[in-house]
């Protein structure tokens, strides 16, 4: 992907965005940035609305005020396919995989899709793309289940395979939507490091939204905390621990 | 014998009997013909529906486009097409030469498909991007609305149709046609026993299973489906163009824009298995014999008969037959293709992962 | 044609007056039976793709209760009752297994349903277009320019009347309330102690008598076959999208919307186009429903 911005510039950049549904403002002025090669964290209460941030930075929804910066770009006005293509991905909460077809499938129709011409579309898949495919499945561990149903995967087997699929899509930034929620915490060690080896050999960015203070502590150089839909406090995971207010929002939250 | 193989070898044995037939059984031939259109059709509506996830109820609109486009070529390549639709002989009274039927067919069947497939990518604008049942009852809303139009436009007869080109006697019509029909029908085996191998088609399974993510996922969905929905179009065009020769005659509401054939097609894919490739081929055989059976034997009733199919096949057998063998069988289904062991082979744990992820 | 009828309207506004009455007689049955399929989709999340079919039999039954020698006036409630049966017996039957499916297997099902009472009714009615007299004259307004058969302004009362009913049963009838939970929350209303199965299958009938008495209006004000029900459940379906499930008001809006409109369509563009004109309508709402979402990029669901 061509890249217009000087190197100093955030990957991300999100700035005073406000997001409302009806008469509910999930997203009010919030501003985050991430730069590239960061691991960055965004934690908060449930409700506090990082899922909706995450669906307006991707395009999901168009937002309401502020503007989304990636890659040099101005973003908020694309829809979710362009920003996709752009190198910006995301995993969803729910865990989202193809669920008739096959472990390899879903990793062969994960291939990126801006480097694509029509013949590639209408051919049988290059071996170097199943080779790749087969050997991020042994990434993540499912290579003994590639040609299984998707869909009659274990929920930690899933949300495996769509970090697998997102890998396979070489994104630029990938945006991780409770990455560790559901899975067996005997298995969460594994997951990390994973996520942390795609950041430092692959070079993905990633933002990531957590429950699990203690993978997000961990992981994070950066982290954001959002409540009641506002940005509370921004900082370095030691002093984010430390924080009173975020400390209070959870609390006040249970 | 793996699943590549045993698949080329059914393809090429029903072309075969397909090829026969005429020896075969050949006073059955015109039924015949209309089994392979249906095999078509059934192709058709599962490409959009079983494989791309958009059931639409009104493929049949592109079933009748490509008869009356096909069909006013065929006429208007010689006569003028309202004098010929005018006629108090229904068109009877104007002479075709063999020459005049061979042209007319070559010209009129491609350009019935085409002119199917063009009004396709323009319906397709409007349409595509509805989901679900807005999408099943926006095109239902299309088939019923053509089958008006065309009702009331004299130059394609309006409410009283037109007839075929007669055929001189040189011409066998019930062959030629058969050969038509089974034509079209090999290849759109052939054609889709490839297109299934292809990359489009795990496309189209993602926007079927779910198309939000495959957009997540930066797919063009709106390329692949429109792509689909343009494919679907010219077989189901082209299967209308020959048909309207077949049954010699056609009219607005029961032949050509005929909404229950529409629903046919459905339940076709759904009795072999919505979205496999032996699902439309054995949906239409079935679905076919069963309606013979019913129009011979049930004469008065056959539509109340067929009503209770579409529900018993609905409510209970939603999988349908592929489905129910793949239920029973499975490992007839995971088999890995050939090229693919070969690879396995070089894939032995080389990134060092941290083991296999046992069940979560 | 069209450009003089045109012409027509605007030259004699009076006429616009007689299209407009003509259109809210016939939106009001409009109305009834699109009352019937919003109720049916949202308790139950189906669409009846038999609903046309259902307001033909009740014409059918009204025309059978007229040959015995009753006034097709009775047919209203006899056409009401039968179809609330045979609703509860398609419910038992069939509805029942489809309930918790998905649309499409509901659209396909209910499809089936209606082949099978098209054919039926074919069977045992015959393939004529059949009509009722009901021996009620016509009046005239505004010194004999504008005609008001008076089945028609009868017809268009017992349409608000049956609403207002079912309006008042579901707002203080027991049932009825359980009816309107159910819609609200299945799985609450089942907690609550509600016995959904039978709010589903009185939700089914309550429908199917709802399309019988309007049928029992339409066979008598103007005509049915056994082929003429899709129209209607089209309508219905345009209807229901357009006002929104939980309207009422929207829905009897559309519904004589949709009537009035359909008579300034079928006399500028020809009786013979009118359904064309239907149903080119429901793809136009549909589309522009789709563009209207597109902004904010949604779709309909």
């Amino acid at each position: 992907m061509p890249e217009l911005q000087p190197a100093d510039q955030p990957l991300l950049d999100v700035r005073h965005v406000t997001k409302r549904f009806g008469g509910v403002v999930a997203n009010h002025d919030i501003s985050l940035s991430v730069e590239r090669g960061t691991i960055v964290g965004l934690i908060g209460p449930n409700g506090s609305g990082k899922t909706t941030l995450f669906n307006s930075i991707v395009g999901y929804h168009p937002i309401d005020a502020g503007e989304i910066w990636f890659g040099g770009q101005e973003i908020s006005r694309y829809r979710v396919d362009h920003i996709a293509r752009m190198g910006l991905l995301r995993t969803f909460q729910q865990t989202r995989i193809f669920g008739e077809m096959t472990c390899l499938e879903n990793m062969l129709v994960s291939l990126p899709e801006a480097q694509r011409t029509m013949l590639d579309l209408f051919g049988k898949g290059r071996r170097r793309d199943r080779a790749r495919a087969a050997e991020l499945l042994e990434f993540v561990g499912l290579h003994s289940k590639r040609h299984h149903r998707a869909g009659s995967l274990s929920f930690g087997q899933q949300k495996l395979l769509e970090f697998a699929m997102a890998l396979m899509s070489e994104p630029e930034m990938l945006l991780l939507d409770e990455p560790t929620a559901g899975i067996n915490p005997t298995l969460i060690n594994g997951l990390v490091d994973r996520l942390r080896r795609a950041n430092a050999e692959l070079g993905i960015t990633l933002l990531v939204i957590e429950h699990n203070m203690r993978v997000i502590m961990n992981m994070a150089e950066y982290i954001y905390c959002l409540a009641h839909g506002e940005l509370l406090a921004a900082g370095p995971p030691e002093e984010i621990r430390n924080d009173a207010r975020v400390i209070d929002a959870y609390l006040g939250a249970s | 014998m793996n699943r590549k193989t045993a698949h080329i070898i059914a393809l090429l044995a029903l072309l075969a009997l397909g090829l026969a037939l005429p020896w075969i059984a050949p006073a059955h031939l015109s039924q015949l013909s209309k089994l392979w259109l249906f095999l078509v059709m059934a192709f058709g509506w599962d490409l959009l529906g079983g494989q791309a996830g958009y059931n639409s109820f009104g493929n049949i609109v592109f079933f009748g486009i490509g008869m009356y486009a096909a069909l006013a070529l065929q006429v208007g390549l010689y006569y003028p097409v309202a004098e010929y639709t005018a006629a108090k002989g229904g068109g009877t009274e104007f002479v075709f030469t063999a020459r005049q039927i061979y042209t007319g067919l070559a010209l009129g069947i491609p350009f019935g498909g085409l002119v199917a497939m063009f009004s396709a990518v323009i319906f397709g604008g409007l349409l595509l991007g509805m989901r679900g049942h807005y999408f099943a009852i926006a095109t239902l809303g299309l088939a019923v609305a053509a089958a008006e139009l065309a009702a009331g436009w004299d130059y394609i007869g309006a409410g009283s149709g037109m007839v075929a080109p007669t055929l001189p006697d040189a011409v066998n019509g019930t062959r030629l046609f058969y050969y038509l029909s089974f034509g079209l029908a090999a290849l759109a085996l052939l054609f889709f026993s490839w297109l299934y191998s292809t990359r489009f088609r795990l496309a189209i399974n993602a926007i079927r299973d779910d198309e939000d993510k495959a957009e997540a996922m930066g797919h063009y969905t709106v390329r692949h489906k429109m792509m689909a929905w343009a494919i679907s179009a010219l077989f189901t065009g082209l299967a209308g163009a020959i048909y309207g020769n077949l049954s010699r005659f056609i009219d607005p509401h029961d032949i050509a824009f005929n909404a229950e054939v529409g629903v046919w097609m459905i339940l076709m894919a759904i009795l072999g298995g919505k979205g496999t490739f032996w699902g439309p081929v054995i949906g239409a055989i079935v679905f076919f014999g069963a309606k013979e059976l019913f129009w011979t034997w049930l004469l008065g009733w056959q539509r109340v008969a067929l009503g209770v199919l579409i529900v018993i096949i609905v409510v209970f057998f939603p999988r349908g037959i592929v489905g129910w063998v793949r239920e029973r069988w499975p490992r007839l289904f995971i088999e890995p293709e050939p090229d693919e062991e070969a690879l396995d082979d070089t894939a032995p744990p080389m990134a060092g992962g941290k083991g296999e992820a046992s069940h979560a | 044609m069209t450009v003089q009828n045109l012409q027509l309207l605007l030259q004699a506004p009076i006429f616009n007056v007689q299209l407009l009455l003509d259109g809210m007689w016939i939106g009001a049955v409009f109305a009834l039976a699109a009352i019937g399929m919003a109720l049916v989709w949202g308790v139950m999340n189906i669409i009846n793709v038999s609903q046309g079919e259902f307001v033909m039999l009740g014409g059918f039954i009204t025309v059978w209760a007229m040959e015995q020698g009753l006034h097709p006036l009775f047919g209203i409630p006899l056409a009401a009752v039968a179809l609330f049966v045979l609703g509860w017996l398609l419910y038992r039957l069939v509805i029942w297994r489809i309930v918790e499916a998905d649309m499409f297997t509901s659209l396909l099902a209910t499809f089936g349903i209606s082949i099978m009472l098209q054919q039926l009714m074919n069977t045992v009615f015959g393939a004529d277009v059949r009509t009722a007299e009901s021996g009620l004259g016509i009046s005239f307004l505004f010194g004999g320019a504008i005609t008001v058969p008076q089945i028609k302004a009868l017809s268009f009362v017992l349409s608000f009347a049956i609403g207002l009913a079912l309006w008042l049963f579901l707002k203080k009838a027991r049932l009825g309330q359980a009816i309107r939970a159910t819609a609200q929350n299945a799985r609450a209303a089942r907690i609550l102690g509600i016995d959904t199965d039978r709010v589903y299958a009185a939700t089914y009938a309550i429908n199917a008598a709802l399309c019988g008495a309007a049928g029992a209006l339409v066979v008598m004000a103007w005509s049915i076959h056994p082929y003429m029900g899709l129209p209607y459940t089209l309508r219905s379906f345009m209807i229901v999208i357009t006002a929104g499930l939980g309207n009422l008001a929207g829905v009897i809006a559309a519904g004589l919307g949709l009537g009035v409109a359909e008579q300034f369509a079928g006399f500028l563009l020809g009786a013979e186009f009118q359904l064309a004109f239907v149903f080119l309508l429901l793809v136009v709402v549909l589309v522009a429903r789709q563009i209207a979402l597109a902004r904010k990029r949604q779709y309909l669901k």
